[in-house]
């Protein structure tokens, strides 16, 4: 009996912690809070996984990513192979890493996970895209013989960039109309630079040109041209043309001045650098006490870009209670380091004006949590009589937004949902004409960066598919 | 992409004509639409009625102001120079049918906008009677191009030296001893102005469209901030509009709302710092 079995690989439950700068340090800057792994803690971390014969983590990936693959390269020390095994289904690793909700997606079904604490997926898969960056080269992939099919997309958003780089790869000549006069869509207007830093979306979008993607910025379809011109000149049309008009919560007082969407707050700062007022011309106002109504990830960026700001007070208004918060969890911590006060179960019912149309005061109510309602959470109930009045001299409405209205209004035969989204098939995320697609906030309302993207890579292969077989 | 200045020259005191080539915008904009403009890569998005355009030769003109900040660095741009941003057409066209008589005034940098406007009319068989309105002769400008689409035009300044002299109140009568009435008005021109002629209109009843002129960032129906109230209901400017029934506006909201970046923006240029001498 000298027969010796292989010996198991020993859990190691611990997940590796991630610098980042301190929230007294942080609050006074709009640098990004998490600094990465370092290369040692990286390789440690990556050591964790279990190499799983039939792995989980991949399932929990919207674009399909080979996981265990890139994290055995890490292991290995080769970052360029693990760099470039993302690559292989996902364009944007720098960016997926740092605003993924990794803990509800690929490290939610990490067999580590099990016993232990999951594998820092997302951490990992920030680290080798910035370690790629640092080298100052960046790999381009195999690409296919050119097929001569144009394509045109809407929107250089997180799904548009994603089915520009399938397509480029597949052969197909691509160019993408943009809005405004930045890349990103929601990257770029909605995203922090504390979060996501700018300079690193516009690293990924000049890697999606490198690949041949032409790209025109200001130009606005719909309205510069209709979808309809654009299929003259192109054989395949791609809508992600993202986010439209922020929903209010329909109370009094919502237009009085002070009070901002989300959309329009973080524009200003983050696209508009309005925090670098005046060396950049649009201003943001900085005032002192501060009301952010929502509970999800923009709502949280929208409070703690006011505490960057200078606020003394801000307040994160919630009707139902930090469970239900559906914004990362990692978000709320941060936020919460950050000073954020939570006024949970409250809802505001009135907002107050001075005599010159600016806010001074938010009427809210207190809530309790009842029976489960349609989205499976705990539905919130207001108290009677539980009046009460905040004095606030701004207020961020973050509670999410309608598609973009511009292509639905201006698309004669595309069948649109009650919501004002498209519809799409989807298998396919084609739409109810044969030759537009569509994905990401345009046809799901208010979702995350990561699933435009796996829109974009479903509507990528389904267009291939139909180029190809039109011969 | 850059976009070339072909002119940019101050047509009266403070008003600029401000011409961009632009074809892509060029070949589709409308009478009513607007465009947003960056002037450099430090500023702010802003929007700008459209005046006119040459279809051919790929340029749009607009008339603007110089107010604040941004406006001031259009107004030092000179022909040859380059903007980062003109995006356009944005907003719904202006609606033109035949509606029999039509009123068109203009006020201030709205004098340029409302220009395509009459044309279009004219163009659709109406009765165009155009009325221009300023403090004094020296600041109308375009007279001439108003009497090629109008059946007539008329003139009203504060200082009578030119046309009428008083201010838009006059109009009701103006009109009354010129035998018209309007079967539709239409006014381009500063918030005020609007205002004005909603609430001269509304008791006679002319129904007055209005062409809303609200602070915007990314005039695409995505930042919210060029809301407003319309008979009750929230509209957004860049999408909904920028055409609504004047006499359904809340107009004090409106006024405040527009007012809500002047300590930012407009102030600091009307500051001397004279005081700090003493």
């Amino acid at each position: 009996m000298s027969e010796e079995k292989p010996e198991k690989k020993k859990l190691d439950p611990k997940r590796r912690s991630m610098p980042k700068q301190t929230p007294w340090e942080r609050v006074k800057n709009f640098e990004e809070v998490a600094l990465g792994y370092p290369v040692e803690t990286a390789v440690e971390e990556a050591s964790r996984c279990l190499q799983c014969k039939k792995p989980l983590c991949n399932q929990g990936c919207p674009v399909g990513i080979d996981i265990p693959g890139f994290i055995k390269c890490i292991v290995e020390g080769d970052f360029g192979a693990g760099v470039k095994k993302i690559k292989e289904t996902n364009a944007l690793p720098a960016i997926c890493g740092r605003v993924c909700p990794q803990e509800e997606q690929c490290e939610k079904m990490c067999v580590v996970g099990k016993k232990g604490e999951s594998l820092s997926i997302g951490r990992l898969e920030r680290f080798v895209a910035d370690w790629e960056a640092s080298q100052g080269k960046i790999e381009v992939p195999d690409m296919a013989s050119k097929t001569g099919k144009k394509v045109a997309i809407v929107g250089a958003g997180p799904a548009g960039i994603t089915v520009a780089n399938d397509l480029v790869i597949l052969g197909h000549d691509v160019t993408v109309f943009e809005a405004l006069h930045e890349c990103g869509g929601v990257l770029m207007y909605g995203i922090p630079e504390f979060r996501l830093p700018k300079r690193i979306v516009n690293r990924e979008v000049e890697y999606v040109k490198s690949l041949g993607v032409k790209i025109y910025t200001d130009f606005v379809v719909g309205k510069t041209r209709t979808v309809d011109q654009l299929l003259k000149e192109f054989d395949a049309i791609f809508v992600g043309s993202g986010a439209g008009l922020p929903w209010f919560m329909e109370i009094p007082g919502e237009n009085l001045n002070g009070v901002f969407s989300a959309n329009e707050y973080l524009t200003r700062v983050n696209l508009m650098k309005g925090f670098r007022f005046p060396e950049y011309d649009t201003p943001v106002k900085r005032p002192s006490r501060v009301a952010v109504v929502g509970g999800g990830n923009v709502a949280m960026d929208s409070a703690r870009t006011a505490i960057r700001l200078g606020a003394d007070e801000v307040h994160l208004v919630y009707r139902r209670s930090r469970t239900e918060l559906p914004a990362r969890i990692e978000e709320v911590e941060n936020a919460e380091e950050e000073g954020v006060i939570f006024d949970l179960l409250t809802l505001p019912v009135r907002l107050v004006g001075d005599e010159r149309g600016w806010i001074k005061e938010m009427e809210c109510l207190r809530m309790e949590l009842g029976e489960p309602d349609s989205s499976g959470r705990r539905k919130p109930i207001a108290v009677e009589g539980s009046n009460f009045i905040v004095p606030f001299d701004a207020a961020v409405i973050a509670i999410g937004n309608s598609p973009n209205p511009l292509i639905p209004m201006t698309t004669p035969g595309l069948e649109i949902s009650k919501k004002g989204g498209i519809v799409t098939s989807a298998e396919t995320g084609q739409t109810s004409r044969p030759d537009i697609w569509a994905g990401g906030d345009i046809v799901r309302g208010a979702a995350t960066v990561i699933s435009a993207m796996g829109d974009g890579r479903i509507a990528a292969a389904s267009i291939h598919k139909y180029l190809m077989n039109r011969g | 992409m850059p976009y070339k200045i072909v002119e940019r020259r101050m047509i009266v005191p403070n008003l600029h004509e401000f011409t961009v080539e632009a074809p892509a915008v060029a070949e589709s904009i409308k009478p009513g639409n607007f465009v947003i403009v960056r002037p450099d890569d430090h500023g702010e998005r802003i929007p700008l009625s459209v005046a006119d355009w040459d279809r051919s030769a790929g340029t749009v003109t607009s008339i603007f102001m110089q107010v604040g900040g941004s406006t001031a660095k259009l107004a030092r741009l000179k022909p040859g120079d380059t903007i980062p941003t003109y995006v356009g057409p944005l907003g719904k066209e202006t609606v033109i049918g035949r509606f029999g008589a039509v009123l068109c005034l203009g006020g201030c940098y709205g004098i340029g906008s409302i220009y395509p406007v009459a044309r279009a009319l004219k163009e659709a068989g109406n009765t165009v009677y155009s009325i221009l309105e300023a403090r004094s002769s020296f600041l109308l400008y375009w007279e001439d191009k108003f009497h090629k689409v109008s059946d007539r035009v008329f003139a009203i300044t504060r200082d009578g030296t030119k046309g009428r002299k008083g201010h838009i109140g006059q109009i009701p009568e103006l009109l009354q001893s010129a035998g018209i009435v309007p079967d539709l008005t239409i006014v381009n021109g500063c918030t005020f102005q609007m205002m004005r002629m909603s609430q001269i209109t509304r008791p006679l009843g002319w129904k007055t469209i209005v062409n809303m002129n609200p602070i915007m960032i990314d005039g695409t129906g995505m930042c919210g901030v060029c809301r407003l109230s319309v008979a009750g209901k929230m509209k957004f400017a860049c999408v909904d509009g920028p055409d609504f029934d004047g006499h359904e506006i809340d107009w004090e909201e409106f006024l405040a709302r527009r007012k809500s970046y002047n300590p930012e923006e407009v102030d600091p240029l009307r500051h001397s710092s004279c005081r700090s001498h003493f």
